[in-house]
């Protein structure tokens, strides 16, 4: 597959080159690869280097202020600990979603595919006003939460739970058709050969759907750091207390404080560029582990 | 170690799709039993309810005078070699093989090397020594079928259970490995039971095959008795190639038409039929008080065999007709044909 996209394909005999095969002329190709390329230029590599070079645009001293003043600190805190909270819960859930779509028959499962999907469809400003609804001072719950001096929403609880909403599926979608294409016969071979459930799971299970699993994970942690909607709502964007980096890097831009906002933005940006690298890395050192348990 | 193993009325439905319905049979300590039937037969429900991988809606089966229902698949101790093997693909050859002993309740588990040393003893059973440090994925699909079988093997089993052993496999491969197994099973004597839809395996490599269709045993016998004296209709169509003549039977004669093709039949039953032949039970003949006139249509050659389609009046099917070696009927050529041996059956 490879070949078609590299430029010594084209010129190849045409009896070797794939591409005649389905044929498909050169031309067609390099406008292909030409379209793509500038697409990704234009619209991905284009606002990151620029991110990176605002960022840059007061010096370094501006930039470590920007980084290591009060509010930024906080915010950059609470945006790891939403994280730390909301990634690890949606993975127990998300596993156990997964599991249940994809080894057993039961009534509801369409209705449980789709509600999986929820998050995806509805806007994040809906997702956050949910919540705001449910246990704001004026939700259904708000009088008992007051009355037991509980704080939800405009408090830490409210930008977990707006999180663990918004970053659901990521998990659950990586897992569902990967378990579904493995099917259940190792696990049930696990069973034959003597295994206790816990064994199978953690012996046979989980290592077939570890690579989706972290792929999955990843894209849920960048999310979680990154949501804005969900959470600008049931924040409150109290500063130093419930603002999270998306939010503190909103508030900064809004003052004119564009090197700064940048500056905390790139730390944002640095996160997305790791979790590439890393996925990257891991595919390229564990390629024939990854595409040997995609396969059956 | 090997247990005999009794099915008694086993029932089992999915859905409103009857599975099963009914169905016993006996499998003596050692014996080598395929389960052989066409695709929805019931036959791999079957393999799996002996495993214990489904349950039965009513019915049980025995390991011994043991009663299944009662023992978790741990305890039943089976070794199921899955269709497409299931080997796990993030372990090694050696973990893959040695995961059964290792799963065993601590005071139970053998140590370290003494796990070591099997795994090798059973890669050398299965003629794949030095394999260990193999991930499934580098080996090709009969070496994937030994060290299945080898991990199934490893934990002792009373029961080995196969379904379609060599399904996955391409032709010349499953040759040789039916032959190693049938030679494996001799020397390891398990209990083993194999689901397969192709009559040949079934044929060559078990003591006994059980037929399944439509979730029922239609007959449980050796290789001769299923492919010489077939119980039902179903099993002659099933079991190689067959021509269907619907006759009549008045006395001791089967009738064609008004044309006896076939006398000295013991069972009385008279009235309309279907006479069953194989194509090496048609002899070309002379001339014969019971024969079949007909047409050759069509000459051809599969392999060692070659085969004539004979047209006869009132027949919508051609015969197929296996050709002795020095008889060479010419294409448009009139000739008789005599019926050997044929299965009568009344007409439903």
């Amino acid at each position: 597959m490879s070949d078609a996209i590299l430029p010594s394909a084209v010129t190849a005999t045409p009896a070797r080159s794939p591409s005649r095969a389905r044929g498909e002329s050169p031309a067609v190709q390099v406008v292909l690869i030409a379209v793509s390329l500038a697409f990704l230029l234009l619209f991905l590599l284009l606002p990151l280097v620029t991110v990176f070079i605002e960022a840059a645009a007061k010096g370094w001293e501006a930039y470590r202020a920007a980084i290591t003043e009060p509010d930024a600190l906080a915010a950059i805190r609470l945006t790891l600990l939403v994280a730390a909270i909301a990634v690890p819960f949606n993975i127990v859930v998300g596993i156990a979603a997964a599991w249940a779509v994809a080894k057993f028959e039961f009534r509801g499962k369409n209705l449980l595919i789709s509600l999986i999907d929820l998050p995806f469809s509805v806007s994040p400003v809906i997702s956050g006003l949910v919540f705001v609804l449910l246990f704001g001072a004026q939700g259904y719950f708000g009088p008992w939460l007051q009355a037991n001096d509980l704080k939800i929403v405009f408090a830490l609880p409210g930008l977990i739970l707006a999180t663990v909403f918004v970053t659901f599926p990521f998990v659950a979608r990586e897992l569902i058709p990967h378990m579904q294409s493995l099917g259940s016969s190792d696990d049930e071979a696990a069973l034959t050969l003597g295994a206790s459930p816990w064994r199978v799971f953690f012996c046979v299970t989980l290592p077939n759907v570890k690579w989706s699993l972290f792929y999955g994970v990843l894209l849920c942690n960048a999310r979680a750091m990154g949501e804005f909607g969900a959470v600008a709502v049931v924040s409150g964007k109290i500063r130093g207390l419930t603002n999270t980096m998306p939010l503190h890097i909103e508030i900064l831009y809004n003052e004119y404080m564009g090197a700064a906002a940048f500056a905390v933005a790139s730390l944002l940006a640095g996160l997305a560029l790791v979790t590439l690298v890393l996925k990257t890395l891991l595919e390229w050192r564990y390629g024939d582990a990854i595409a040997a348990s995609r396969r059956h | 170690m090997s247990v005999a193993v009794t099915i008694e009325t086993i029932e089992k439905r999915f859905d409103n799709f009857p599975a099963l319905r009914g169905v016993s049979l006996d499998i003596q300590p050692g014996e080598l039993v395929a389960l052989l039937g066409p695709s929805g037969s019931g036959k791999t429900t079957l393999l799996r309810l002996i495993a214990g991988l489904e349950e039965a809606d009513c019915g049980r089966v025995l390991f011994g005078e043991t009663d299944t229902r009662n023992l978790s698949l741990r305890d039943r101790r089976i070794g199921f070699v899955f269709q497409q093997y299931a080997l796990f693909k993030t372990m090694n050859v050696a973990e893959n093989i040695g995961f059964g002993l290792k799963s065993r309740p601590r005071h139970e588990r053998p140590g370290r090397d003494e796990i070591r040393k099997r795994v090798g003893d059973l890669l050398d059973l299965v003629q794949l020594p030095g394999l260990e440090k193999r991930y499934p994925s580098q080996l090709s699909g009969g070496q994937r079928q030994r060290v299945a079988l080898a991990r199934a093997l490893a934990i002792e089993p009373r029961v080995l259970l196969l379904d379609e052993p060599f399904g996955a496999l391409d032709a010349k491969v499953r040759k040789d490995l039916r032959a190693w197994l049938r030679e494996l099973h001799g020397r390891t004597g398990h209990t083993t039971v194999f689901v397969t839809h192709d009559q040949e395996e079934a044929l060559e490599l078990a003591d006994r095959v059980a037929i399944l269709n439509e979730g029922r045993i239609e007959q449980v016998g050796s290789a001769d008795d299923v492919y010489d004296h077939p119980a039902t209709p179903f099993i002659c169509e099933f079991l190689g190639e067959v021509n269907k003549l619907p006759v009549k039977v008045v006395g001791s004669q089967a009738f064609f038409g008004d044309r006896p093709v076939l006398g000295g039949l013991s069972q009385n039953q008279g009235g309309p039929a279907s006479l069953y032949v194989r194509p090496q039970h048609l002899r070309i003949v002379d001339e014969t008080p019971l024969a079949l006139p007909g047409t050759v249509e069509h000459l051809r050659r599969n392999g060692p065999i070659r085969r004539a389609e004979v047209a006869v009046e009132g027949l919508k099917k051609r015969l197929e007709v296996d050709l002795a070696s020095q008889v060479a009927p010419a294409i448009g050529e009139r000739i008789r044909l005599r019926i050997a041996h044929g299965n009568l059956f009344a007409a439903a």
